[in-house]
């Protein structure tokens, strides 16, 4: 019997074999799959484990995240607490074990969790493990002025909408809002409270961010856009003559103007831009072709993600649309050049893309990256991020740029934009109102710059934008914008 | 050194072992060295000095290395029970103390000659069929998990397939060497209790839904008659009929096939019929939630793991990831908390207990001898084999325990009875005459 003994030992040791080899399979070459996985909740207490880093406003300096400690089977883990609540959520958004992340808290998770490559987090990380002290994250100060996010969230109030506001000069982002919003403290224990939030458009999608994510026809804004792509061709000059019959002709139909009970006669290119005639911008669209218009909207970033510190899903491309996805003309005869030089067509924008565009004329052609986080902070204080100005591209020329901004002043002086103007203030500015097809439920924008004088570049842009609006954008957007501007002049005045 | 003075060494090593990680625990739990720790590596030490006094006594020739290897093994359960649930450490201890007080009693009731127990080899037979058959009997079986595995009498709970595991080897032994010569010449009105026991293998099945111990006592049984006979071609035809059976039982029980779908596609990635809850889930949230949430705590300790006490069993909200961790998934706590350093060690030790199990099996001098020592310790490797390949989705989960590791009663007293039988006959081998 002993010869079947031994072979039946054989086999014995190879069953004990096959789990050594399986074991060693788990852990080491399925691991790391294993731990990327969404539901392995080991890998989510490892996460909680870190004293994760808090995060900033600008001004006033608030901690619009912080920690709280909570022991459980033995572990100290540390859970969120937003202690504003609404006024930054859709920017920082949540972190929390039963949905995951969103906003910064999401993209700049390795940061906040001291994940992150850099030398000194790796050291204080280590030291922290040999410690046995909980691993301590990196702080975040962010851009944003929380009191005019503040004005800016009351005075949207149930409208469904958005603002941003930056500085062209830098890019630093001060504010950005979306309506309705949330309170991220309410995301994980009690999340049917927020499906329950109602406001004045269904669906009312709270956590959508719409100054970034939510797309809108841009009306008479792109405007701004048709106008710079008129001048930079040297096709059109401001005193470029037209005749408004209140109407233009586009394949054989005709295009209203907005009030097409008193056509302006012969009017320029400036002036229509100041009382925002639909029929000369009609004509130079159709004069011009789409993919001219288009390739200049592309110099002002249309049909890229506007890089912001945001996760990537939170930030959608401006530009035309089809069937929900972006889309790009092979000819010019694919679009209606005409109907698309006044932000009808296909068209559809975000609130980010058209702030950069505002600021980018205002300070003369330059677009700059916009950016919401200005530094990242070890816990020694040490700073191992520091963002400064980053130029995208010059958009147009110097020229062009400070002709579209002297018809955007005007605007704001005399045409369509008076309700934006603030005294002691160079404002320019350029009202929208987008059609949805639905009456009575349009979009109406106000987008603008300010500045001390029409000489010094504009410390301020903004974009507002409002849904299921009757009004028009110069009744609408216009008087919040104003009220998000001067908001924000009076910290920067007063530093 | 003689095999006592070894077996003396390889204790103390053990208890060295088991001191230490004792206090490693109480370190990672009280962030201090308790003297608790020390008290309980004494105790320890004294428990298995109290066995190998006993052994030293009854059987002075048995094997040296299969007491510390016990020792080492119970060690590793002990501390992980300790650290998941200090009350269940401490009525492990318990068990511990009955299995090795067991063993004395064994060992000194059959120290003269143990081969009395194959005139009773009809008895042990019906008996482990009794026993299998128990946890079905209404008003005694409990049923966990869809599972009959549980007898209840008044206060007292215990497995009874674990002891008719033991009774079954004794009966094989007993069984196959009267009658090998006869079945070796292949005629099938011989396979009568062949086919009978094939036929009571498939009926535990059916009555308890308990696939694990119908897999390791057919699989036993196999390995015995293959030991028996020499005759490869009757394992192949065994191994034929499981299969046949299983594959109609397939296709007839839900609980089979659950385990079959949960060990093939643990992971989905669309949401699909959930049992527990009646409404749609993605697997891993539903039925395969134990499976794969055990893999997740064998991915997390990695090559060195956690560390005793460091590992994560609980989620953010403090509710237990892992049903049955103590149990069925001690290995998977082993796997995170020691890494792969410490789960290989675990193993080495399986191995070296089937070797010296096995060479025990060699050096007997009679047939039952033999194939009583190559059943308990084939028996060791498959139960082995099955939960942690299990654990491991190497086959199909089916909730058994890990010999000596896993927390519960039954299964300590039976694998300390399983090592009195093997120190029992290689006393008798080494034996000078």
């Amino acid at each position: 019997m002993n010869r079947q003994i031994v072979r039946l030992t054989y086999v014995s040791l190879a069953l004990v074999g096959v789990l050594v080899v399986m074991t060693t399979y788990w852990q080491t070459w399925a691991a790391a799959g294993l731990a990327d996985r969404q539901d392995n909740a080991i890998r989510r207490v490892a996460e909680f484990s870190v004293d994760r880093g808090l995060i900033f406003s600008w001004q006033p300096r608030r901690r619009l995240a912080r920690n709280v400690e909570r022991t459980v089977d033995g572990k100290t883990l540390f859970f969120r607490r937003y202690p504003y609540g609404r006024l930054a959520a859709h920017v920082v958004g949540y972190s929390t074990a039963g949905r995951s992340r969103t906003g910064l808290e999401r993209s700049l998770n390795d940061y906040l969790t001291a994940s992150n490559a850099n030398l000194s987090t790796l050291v204080d990380k280590a030291l922290d493990e040999l410690r046995g002290k909980p691993v301590e994250g990196n702080n975040v100060v962010l851009n944003l002025d929380l009191d005019a996010q503040r004005v800016a969230l009351e005075e949207l109030g149930t409208q469904c909408g958005a603002v941003v506001a930056l500085d062209p000069r830098t890019g630093k982002v001060r504010v950005m809002v979306s309506s309705p919003g949330f309170d991220p403290n309410l995301v994980e224990e009690s999340f049917q409270r927020i499906s329950r939030i109602t406001a004045d458009c269904r669906p009312a999608s709270p956590l959508l961010n719409r100054a970034s994510a939510g797309l809108y026809v841009p009306g008479s804004t792109f405007k701004v856009i048709t106008a710079s792509a008129a001048l930079e061709a040297k096709k059109f000059t401001p005193d470029s003559s037209f005749v408004d019959p209140g109407y233009c002709t586009v394949y054989g139909k005709r295009v209203n103007n907005f009030d097409t009970s008193s056509p302006f006669g012969t009017i320029d290119l400036e002036n229509a831009l100041v009382h925002s005639v639909n029929s000369v911008f009609c004509n130079v669209g159709l004069k011009l072709g789409a993919k001219l218009i288009l390739d200049t909207a592309k110099r002002f970033g249309f049909y890229e993600r506007p890089p912001l510190e945001t996760p990537a899903d939170e930030r959608l491309a401006s530009g035309l649309y089809e069937h929900g996805r972006l889309y790009y003309p092979r000819l010019d005869s694919d679009v209606d050049a005409g109907r698309m030089a006044f932000g009808q067509e296909r068209m559809l924008v975000t609130p980010l893309q058209m702030a950069m565009v505002a600021g980018t004329i205002g300070v003369g052609g330059r677009l700059l990256e916009p950016q919401v986080v200005d530094r990242i902070v070890t816990p020694g204080r040490r700073v191992i991020v520091q963002q400064g100005p980053v130029l995208i591209r010059r958009a147009v020329s110097r020229e062009t740029a400070d002709a579209v901004a002297q018809m955007m002043r005007l605007a704001v002086e005399r045409g369509t934009g008076t309700a934006a103007q603030i005294p002691g203030y160079s404002v320019g500015g350029k009202t929208g109102t987008g059609e949805t097809g639905v009456p009575g439920s349009n979009t109406t924008w106000f987008i603008a710059f300010a500045g001390r004088d029409e000489e010094t570049p504009p410390e301020l842009a903004i974009a507002v934008v409002l849904q299921n609006q009757s009004g028009t954008g110069g009744t609408t957007a216009a008087p919040i914008a104003r009220a998000v501007m001067e908001a924000l002049l009076h910290t920067t005045a007063n530093p | 050194m003689t095999a006592r003075g070894r077996e003396l060494a390889g204790l103390l090593l053990a208890a060295v072992i088991a001191g230490v990680a004792l206090a490693s625990v109480t370190i990672a739990r009280d962030s201090e060295v308790s003297a608790r720790a020390l008290t309980y590596g004494a105790l320890f030490l004294a428990l298995y000095l109290g066995a190998h006094v006993v052994v030293r006594r009854t059987v002075p020739y048995a094997d040296g290395a299969l007491l510390p290897l016990t020792a080492v093994l119970t060690a590793f359960g002990l501390t992980l029970n300790y650290r998941l649930d200090p009350d269940d450490g401490g009525r492990q201890a318990l068990w511990v103390l009955i299995g090795v007080g067991i063993l004395c009693a064994t060992l000194v009731a059959l120290r003269y000659d143990y081969r009395v127990l194959e005139s009773y080899r009809y008895l042990f037979g019906v008996a482990a069929v009794i026993l299998l058959l128990l946890p079905s009997v209404p008003g005694l079986g409990e049923r966990v998990n869809g599972v009959r595995l549980w007898v209840h009498a008044g206060p007292l709970q215990f497995q009874p397939g674990e002891l008719a595991k033991i009774f079954l080897i004794v009966f094989l032994a007993g069984y196959l060497r009267e009658k090998r010569e006869v079945i070796a010449q292949g005629r099938l009105k011989d396979f009568g209790p062949l086919f009978a026991i094939w036929g009571v293998a498939m009926l535990v099945i059916v009555q308890t839904n308990d696939l694990g111990s119908a897999l390791l006592n057919f699989g036993i049984f196999l390995a015995m008659l293959y030991v028996a006979t020499g005759r490869g071609l009757f394992v192949a035809a065994g191994l034929a009929l499981f299969v046949g059976g299983a594959a109609v039982l397939y296709n007839a029980l839900q609980h089979v096939q659950d385990r079959v779908t949960i060990w093939l596609h643990p992971w989905t990635h669309e949401r699909v019929y959930c049992a527990l809850n009646g409404e749609l889930e993605f697997r891993q949230d539903c039925a395969s939630y134990q499976l794969v949430k055990s893999l997740y705590s064998i991915a997390n300790g990695g090559f060195g793991g956690t560390g005793l006490g460091e590992g994560t069993f609980t989620s953010t909200d403090g509710t237990t990831l892992i049903p049955y961790l103590r149990t069925d998934f001690i290995y998977s706590a082993v796997a995170q908390e020691l890494g792969l350093i410490g789960a290989a060690a675990l193993l080495l030790v399986f191995m070296l207990f089937v070797v010296r199990g096995m060479r025990v099996a060699l050096r007997a001098q009679d047939g039952f001898s033999k194939l009583l020592a190559a059943g308990l310790t084939f028996g060791f490797a498959l139960q082995t084999f099955i939960i942690v390949g299990g654990v491991l989705r190497v086959v199909p989960l089916t909730g058994i325990t890990l010999p000596f590791v896993s927390y519960g009663g039954t299964s300590i007293v039976a694998n300390f009875l399983m090592l009195a039988g093997l120190l029992l006959i290689s006393h008798r081998a080494n034996e000078p005459r």
